[in-house]
Order: structure tokens, then C-alpha cells, then sequence
């Protein structure tokens, strides 16, 4: 791939305040070329690709030094360009796809304008005109029904089609560079797989180079030819992806690598049916902490006027689990498939519609809030955002203490005492009690978290997505302290997570939800190594694989079954799906 | 979009309904009713009339359906002091409090959100903190220390500008600047907090990447957005001001407006045309709110969902 060149980055550094972001980076980018910018938060690949656009500034940057040439008609240095003369190349020349689709999408203009009005700018295209091409570029990135959503709005629309109205967006002038910052990050691993096949795709259509920005060794190793590694705002490594993955000469890429989730590297063995686990556990090591049949949770929803035609979203639609002392159970799905509502619910924090649930032998189902409240003692829960979920205004001592304290695990005087302990069992100085929590790093928050969770000394921890928002190398850390209070004090954790990888890497056991309901359920390697249902085949088949020398030939994703529809007028149930034996412990339903 | 007018029109049928009755009982529940409705200083034979009128001496069931019927027959009561039905006192009040009420609005739009916008983008610069501390000011004066210190410079000193009344446009001109002040600066306070949400989101990096230009986002795309928290704010001011805020400016320049009305006849304890008075109001705010309601479905697509659903 020795492409012309279309970009060339010299001595590139960009300053936010009196932090330097990024320091002396270089690189180059040739046509038709997907060139990944990798690397952990804080590392400047964000800051670089705004560098380009020239938008640095807008959000409270500098560009301290460098160039950044851009080939084409005519020439450019990016650098040395006016507000002015940039905003013709913004949008045109070089594009831009983010995130989180859905907050960058005008939440209150209908589609097809936000499309009409790069075209209006760049090409000079009105009224019928531009909106004849909108609907072109929509059709282009495969959006189904394109005339009909040209006039909907951003949240009428998936996450995965929103991402593809802003890469229709992004590519409507045909750009000759298209910077793609984290685009499937927000996303489901199936919603992912299309969205990376058809940047792919549109890619050599276009003949366009893509600087492709990304924590994701596996979505590094399925798009990119060549990769750049960042780290602190230095560049650590470059190479073609092929090399760098069979030999990677930097430490911190190597690091990377050993800390990328990587599907089929080995889970937990399933505990034995019965009998102690391990000798200091005792007896009752492999006895039953939680017991769920037939949950099922339904939300009512609005629906005009009419107060008679009520109708129900199913979101959780007849549930049943078990899950062991000492045991985690993996239960993944994708965004909106009722996992997040099965935690609550089994938390009471949602009150299930039908069901029971049974905490260390004893039905919490019908339990008033008065009498609910001892059993709080034994189940907690962690979040995904360890940023939203830590009160700032509260010292760590007050933090991690405050359950213990409602409970009367401890008394005020004992306050501190139970905060240094509980900081060291979670790897934290002890005497960071009297810090806040705005004061540690993401990682260091979930840390918290845990030590919050284990101060009443539970006998269940659900852990919803629990290093979803954290960096790879951070969230290995988080669940090897997982698996080491486990093995200290025989905690159950149920275990939340969209990520396979992670979820095989932490579970016994794992259970596969989709619609409401499990579909398949079994020890983790057996379930992984030979799936049974369609949908977990599909989900399976979306994981990128952090290895360019397979992830080049593989097949795409089958498709998954066609989904139940869950808004039902009252009196009506989406269809429960049974669960047959396969093997001892792995069941799977038939759909 | 249909269906969510008429939830909106039938919410505010009913409020109404709600708080004409609430009105009756509260006018009868606090001591007897032909003392409280009937005030002194009336002959015993006009006693007579309005006590049949609004059947005073008959069961509460009777006079509620009284109360009533002065809605149906178009006259809401005769006025103790004028003999005049009521609606003929309150429709003669009703322009002249539209003609302050609307020109004030006016301005009040045509100087806050410039400024909101503008102190917004230029936060960092004096030009954003020159704006918050005009807008403070307005905010701590109170709109008749405003009205008397203009009469005073305007009127008194310059003699520039009459003072009492509505006959000519120079009369217009300090009552609504003093019914506009507390306005804007509340409005322009809130237009800058506003903005300064939406100037953070992504959609507004989106935008640039387009390669709009800066006024194109942040009006195209920022103002359109902010408009939606500024919409509840507008709404509820211009409430507020229907409801009370034009007593006080209307009283000091002598306005003939309804706010001017219900403290005359408050205070000559005309309660028929009081209580009408009351309700015209109530309807006044129950309607600005219904329009702000429709608005906020028109300007928030995720507000639409009947529709798409």
C-alpha cells in the first residue's frame, strides 16, 4: 500500500493550556490508505485529528508547531490556513465522523436538512436538488427506506444508523480524507461489524484515505493497513499492521496487546455441582446466593390521549437464573435487550412485574421496603460510569463507608478504621481517605466503587458493564481485583457486560439475553465454543479479532433471528421462548 | 401533533373549569355571602336587585349555577359601582393592557436574545461580563424605582415625554420599557445559560466539521436548540406579566388596562367585576401556556412522538 501520499503530519504539537497533548508527532497517510491512530485516554489522538480540522482551537487548544500537508487540488498546509479558507475544506476535503452518533446529531433537525446542508456549502445544491443527493448519500451508506428518513429526526433512528447518517454526512462531497474518531465505540459488536464493513467498502468506492482513531486492538487488526501508536501525546510506535501485530517493538504496544480482551483466551472453570470449591470456603462454598424464575418487567407506555389503549414494553420477559457463592454469571446482550432491567430488578430498584426472586434462600419478591432492607446488606451493585456514580462532594472516608454506616456495620468512630481497610483490599493507599473522588483516575473510581460494594461485606455483587468506560490495560486490572476478592471471600457477581471477551475472561458461567429473555445459558467455554442459538452465533461472529492474519478472511456475521416485538397493547405477551438441555449445564432456547 | 393540541386545548378547559370554581368558593367561603359580595354603601333597593341577581339567599347549589350562568349570558355580572355588565368594563381594558402587554414582549425579544447569544460566545471577554452586569442590574431594580427614575429624568427634568395615559406612541414609550426591563434581563441571563449548554455539545463540533460558518452554527444550529429551554422561560414570563406585572406599571403611568381595573376595583370592593377581572386573567396565563405547550412540540421533534408512534 504505497499509495501518494494525501497527508503528511511533521513535528505536530498541540497544547491545552500549559499541557502539552501532543509532542513532535509525525506521520503520513496515502490515498485509498486506512492509517489507525491508537492508543489509551490521554494519549492525543483525539487532539491530532482536531488538529487537522483545524477545530483545535474551538475547544480550548493550540497548535504549538508543526505542518500538516494535504495533497490534492490545490496543495494546502493545514496549519498555516485562515478560519476562513479552512471552513472550504472542512466537510468537502476532509471529513469528520465521531462517537456517540446520537449527541452528534442536531437532535431537533430533520436528517435529510443536516446532509442538504454540506451539499448547499460545498456544492452550491438547493431546494430539490440537494435534496435528490441527500437521499442519494443516505442510499450510498445503505440506509434502508432513505427517502422516508430524510425527514426524521436523529432519535426516531438505531445507533447504528444513526452512525451511518453521519458517515452518509461525512462523505456527501465526496472527501478525499475521512477522520473517523472512536465511530464504533457507542456502538453494539454487531451494529459495529456493519459499520466497519461498510466504511471499508465505501472506502474503495471513494478511493479515499481514512485516519481511523481507536482504543480497539481488534477493530485496529479487521480496518487498518497501517497503525500508529500513541502514548502520553508521543508517537510509541508505526508500522504496517501486519508487522506490528506479529512483532510489536515497543513496550507499551506490547502491553496493549496482552491487555486487548481477546475472545477464545480462556475463562473461569465452572465450579463443581457440589461440594467446597476450595477448603477455607467450607460446606456451604457452592451453595445458592441468587434465585431468579420467570422475571419479567414491563414498562407502560404513553400513547395519546386515550387512557384505555394501554400498551406495555416487555423489557424483561420471563428470566430465571441461579448463581452460586463464589461464582460469577455473565449475562451479555446487546444495548437494550433488558439486562441493565434484570439487574435492577433482582436490586429491587425496579419492582419486577412477575417472578421470583430468592436472595440466599429467602423470597425478596413480595418483601416490603421496611423488611427489604437487611437483605440490601447482602446485594450491591457497581455502575458502568465510576464518574457519575461517586458523589463528588463527598470525601472517600464518608464514600465507601456510607453503606456500612446505614446498615450499622460500623459505627461513626469506626469510620476511618473500615475505609483504610476496605482502600487496601481494592489495591488504594490508605491514607487517600480523606481525598474526593474528582482526585483519582477512572480505573482508580472504579477501585472505589468495589470498596463502596464490599463495605456491608455482600454476598452478591452486580457489576453492570463495570469497565465498559475504563481503558484496556485499566479494565484487566479491575477485574483481576474481581476475581481476587472472589477467591478471597467466595463473592457471587453478576456480571453485565456488552463485551464477550471481557465477560469470557471474568464468568463460570454465561447467560445470553436478547428480546427479554435468555436464549442460551451454560459454562462459559462451552457455550463460547460451541454456540447453539442463532443469535449467539451472530454475536460471536460481530467480536473483531485482534489478529490482522484472521480477521482478514473472515466470513460476515450470519443473520440473527428476527426479532419479537415487545410494545404490546395490554392484555397481549410476546412469546416465551423454552429452554432445552443440550448438555449438562448448557441450555438453549428454541426459537 | 393534532392529537397533542386538543390534550393540550382539554387540559386548559379544565384548569379553567377548576379555577372558576375554586374562584366562587373562595369569593363565599369567607363569611357571609351578602355582606362579602353586596358592599356597603349600596341602597336597600339595589340591595334587593343584585342579591335576586346572583341569587344570594337561595342554597350554594343555586348561586354556583348563577355564577354560572353569568358566563352563558355573555355578561359575567353587573359592576356594584359602573351598573354596567362586567364584560362591557373588562373588554373596555382589555386593548390598552394588549397594546403595553405586546410592544414590551416585542422589545423584550428584540434585545434579549441578542445579548444572551452574545454574552454567551463572548464569555470570556469583557464584552460577555459588560452584558451579565447590565443584565444584573436590571435584574435588582425593581420596575417602579425604574418607572419613577425615568419619570423623573424623562418627564420632570427633560420634559420629553408625557407621563399619564395612553393617547399618543410617546406615551408608550417608559411604560414599556419599564414592563420590558425585569424582562429582559431575566430573559437574557437565561438565553446565555441556554447557550452556553448547547455551545458544549457535539452537535455544534458536527457542524463545524461541515465547515459552517461560526454564525451559521451557532444560530443554525445553537439558537435552534437553546430555543427550546428559552421557549418554557418566554412563556412563563409573559405569564407572569399578564397575571400581575402590568398592575404595578399601570397604576403609575395611569394606563388604562386591566391590571389598573383590579386594583380600582379591589379597592372600591367592586367584586363582581374583581372576580371577572381575576378570571380574565387566569384565562390570559392558561392560554399562554397552552401556546407555550404547542410551541415546545414544534420546536422538539422528540416531543412529537404521538405523531410518529
Amino acid at each position: 500500500m504505497s499509495a501518494r501520499p494525501l497527508l503528511g503530519v511533521e513535528g505536530l504539537t498541540l497544547a491545552f493550556g500549559r499541557h502539552e497533548a501532543v509532542h513532535d508527532l509525525g506521520f503520513s497517510l496515502g490515498a485509498g490508505e486506512t492509517l489507525a491512530l491508537v492508543g489509551e485516554s490521554g494519549s492525543g489522538k483525539s487532539a491530532t485529528a482536531l488538529a487537522i480540522m483545524r477545530l483545535i482551537e474551538r475547544e480550548g487548544g493550540r497548535l504549538v508547531a508543526g505542518r500538516m500537508a494535504l495533497a490534492g487540488e490545490p496543495p494546502l498546509e493545514l496549519s498555516a490556513m485562515t478560519d476562513r479558507a479552512m471552513r472550504r475544506v472542512r466537510g468537502n476535503r476532509i471529513s469528520m465522523i465521531f462517537q456517540e452518533p446520537m449527541t452528534a446529531l442536531n437532535p431537533v433537525m430533520p436528517l435529510g436538512r443536516q446532509v442538504e446542508e454540506v451539499l448547499r456549502l460545498h456544492q452550491g445544491l438547493d431546494g430539490a436538488r440537494a435534496r435528490r443527493a441527500a437521499e442519494e448519500a443516505f442510499e450510498r451508506v445503505r440506509i434502508p427506506d432513505a427517502k422516508r428518513r430524510l425527514d426524521q429526526y436523529a432519535h426516531q433512528l438505531s445507533g447504528g444508523l444513526r452512525q451511518r447518517v453521519m458517515i452518509a454526512m461525512a462523505l456527501a462531497c465526496r472527501p478525499d480524507l475521512l477522520i473517523a474518531d472512536e465511530p464504533t465505540t457507542a456502538l453494539d459488536v454487531t451494529t459495529q461489524a456493519e459499520v466497519l464493513e461498510l466504511i471499508r467498502t465505501l472506502q474503495q468506492e471513494l478511493e479515499m484515505g481514512v485516519l481511523f482513531i481507536t482504543h480497539d486492538m481488534g477493530v485496529v487488526a479487521e480496518i487498518a493497513d497501517r497503525m500508529v501508536v500513541l502514548r502520553h501525546g508521543r508517537k510509541v510506535e508505526e508500522g504496517p499492521v501486519r508487522d506490528v501485530f506479529a512483532r510489536p517493538r515497543a513496550a507499551y504496544t506490547r502491553m496493549l496487546m496482552a491487555a486487548a480482551p481477546r475472545l477464545g483466551a480462556g475463562a473461569p472453570a465452572p465450579l463443581p455441582e457440589a461440594g467446597p470449591a476450595s477448603p477455607r470456603l467450607g460446606a456451604t462454598a457452592t451453595s445458592i446466593v441468587l434465585e431468579v424464575e420467570n422475571l419479567a418487567v414491563r414498562y407502560r407506555v404513553k400513547t395519546g390521549i386515550l387512557p384505555f389503549r394501554k400498551r406495555l414494553h416487555h423489557a424483561v420477559n420471563g428470566v430465571s437464573l441461579v448463581l452460586r457463592r463464589g461464582e460469577t454469571l455473565g449475562l451479555v446482550g446487546e444495548s437494550g435487550c433488558g439486562k441493565s432491567t434484570v439487574a435492577r430488578a433482582i436490586l429491587r430498584l425496579i419492582e419486577p412485574a412477575e417472578g421470583r426472586i430468592s436472595l440466599l434462600g429467602q423470597e425478596i419478591t413480595g418483601l416490603s421496603s421496611a423488611l427489604l432492607r437487611p437483605w440490601r446488606r447482602q446485594m450491591q451493585i457497581v455502575f458502568q460510569d465510576p464518574y457519575a456514580s461517586l458523589n463528588p462532594r463527598l470525601p472517600v472516608v464518608d464514600l465507601v463507608t456510607e453503606p456500612a454506616l446505614i446498615h450499622g456495620v460500623v459505627t461513626p468512630a469506626g469510620q476511618r478504621a473500615l475505609a483504610a481497610e476496605l482502600l487496601l483490599r481494592v489495591g488504594l493507599e490508605a491514607d487517600s481517605v480523606d481525598r474526593f473522588a474528582h482526585q483519582f483516575s477512572g480505573g482508580q473510581r472504579q477501585r472505589l466503587c468495589i470498596a463502596r460494594a464490599l463495605s456491608v461485606r455482600p454476598a452478591l455483587i452486580v457489576a453492570d458493564e463495570p469497565v465498559s468506560a475504563l481503558d484496556v490495560s485499566v479494565a484487566r486490572q479491575v477485574t483481576a481485583l474481581m476475581a481476587q476478592l472472589q477467591r478471597e471471600e467466595g463473592l457471587a457477581f453478576l456480571f453485565i457486560s456488552h463485551d464477550l471477551a471481557v465477560v469470557e475472561r471474568v464468568s463460570h458461567r454465561i447467560a445470553v439475553m436478547y428480546a427479554g429473555q435468555i436464549v442460551e445459558t451454560g459454562p462459559t467455554a462451552e457455550v463460547l465454543a460451541r454456540p447453539r442459538h442463532p443469535y449467539t452465533r451472530r454475536l460471536l461472529a460481530a467480536v473483531p479479532i485482534p489478529d490482522p492474519e484472521r480477521s482478514r478472511h473472515r466470513r460476515p456475521a450470519p443473520p440473527g433471528p428476527v426479532p419479537p416485538q415487545l410494545l404490546l397493547p395490554h392484555p397481549e405477551r410476546p412469546p416465551r421462548w423454552p429452554l432445552s438441555k443440550v448438555s449438562a449445564d448448557h441450555f438453549v432456547a428454541a426459537s | 401533533m393534532a392529537i397533542h393540541a386538543l390534550e393540550v386545548l382539554l387540559r386548559m378547559a379544565l384548569t379553567f373549569a377548576v379555577i372558576v370554581t375554586l374562584v366562587f368558593f373562595a369569593t363565599r367561603l369567607s363569611g357571609s355571602p351578602i355582606d362579602f359580595i353586596v358592599g356597603e354603601g349600596l341602597t336597600s333597593e339595589d340591595r334587593e336587585i343584585l342579591i335576586r341577581y346572583y341569587a344570594l339567599d337561595r342554597s350554594w347549589w343555586e348561586q354556583y349555577r348563577a355564577f354560572l350562568m353569568g358566563f352563558v349570558d355573555g355578561q359575567f355580572g353587573m359592576s356594584f359601582v359602573e351598573r354596567r355588565p362586567v364584560s362591557a368594563i373588562v373588554a373596555d381594558r382589555l386593548w390598552p393592557s394588549l397594546q403595553l402587554l405586546l410592544p414590551a414582549i416585542g422589545l423584550t425579544l428584540a434585545v434579549a436574545l441578542p445579548l444572551g447569544i452574545l454574552a454567551a460566545v463572548y464569555r470570556t471577554s469583557w464584552i460577555g461580563s459588560a452584558i451579565m452586569s447590565v443584565a444584573f442590574l436590571g435584574y435588582a431594580v425593581p420596575n417602579f424605582v425604574l418607572a419613577v427614575f425615568m419619570i423623573l429624568v424623562l418627564a420632570y427634568t427633560l420634559d420629553w415625554l408625557p407621563v399619564v395615559g395612553n393617547g399618543t406612541a410617546l406615551h408608550f414609550i417608559m411604560p414599556t420599557i419599564t414592563l420590558a426591563a425585569g424582562l429582559i434581563a431575566a430573559l437574557t441571563r437565561f438565553t446565555r445559560n441556554a447557550m452556553l449548554d448547547v455551545l458544549g455539545q457535539d452537535y455544534m463540533r458536527t457542524a463545524r466539521a461541515k465547515g459552517l460558518a461560526e454564525h451559521e452554527v451557532i444560530l443554525g444550529h445553537g439558537l435552534r436548540n437553546a430555543s427550546i429551554t428559552i421557549l418554557s422561560v418566554v412563556g412563563l414570563q409573559i405569564a407572569g406579566l399578564a397575571a400581575a406585572g402590568s398592575v404595578v406599571v399601570e397604576s403609575i403611568f395611569a394606563w388604562p388596562g386591566i391590571g389598573d381595573l383590579l386594583v380600582r376595583s379591589a379597592m372600591r370592593r367592586d367584586y363582581p367585576v374583581l372576580q371577572f377581572g381575576v378570571l380574565t386573567v387566569a384565562l390570559a396565563v392558561l392560554v399562554v401556556n397552552a401556546l407555550v405547550d404547542l410551541a415546545y412540540a414544534w420546536a422538539d421533534p422528540r416531543l412529537r412522538q404521538a405523531e410518529a408512534a
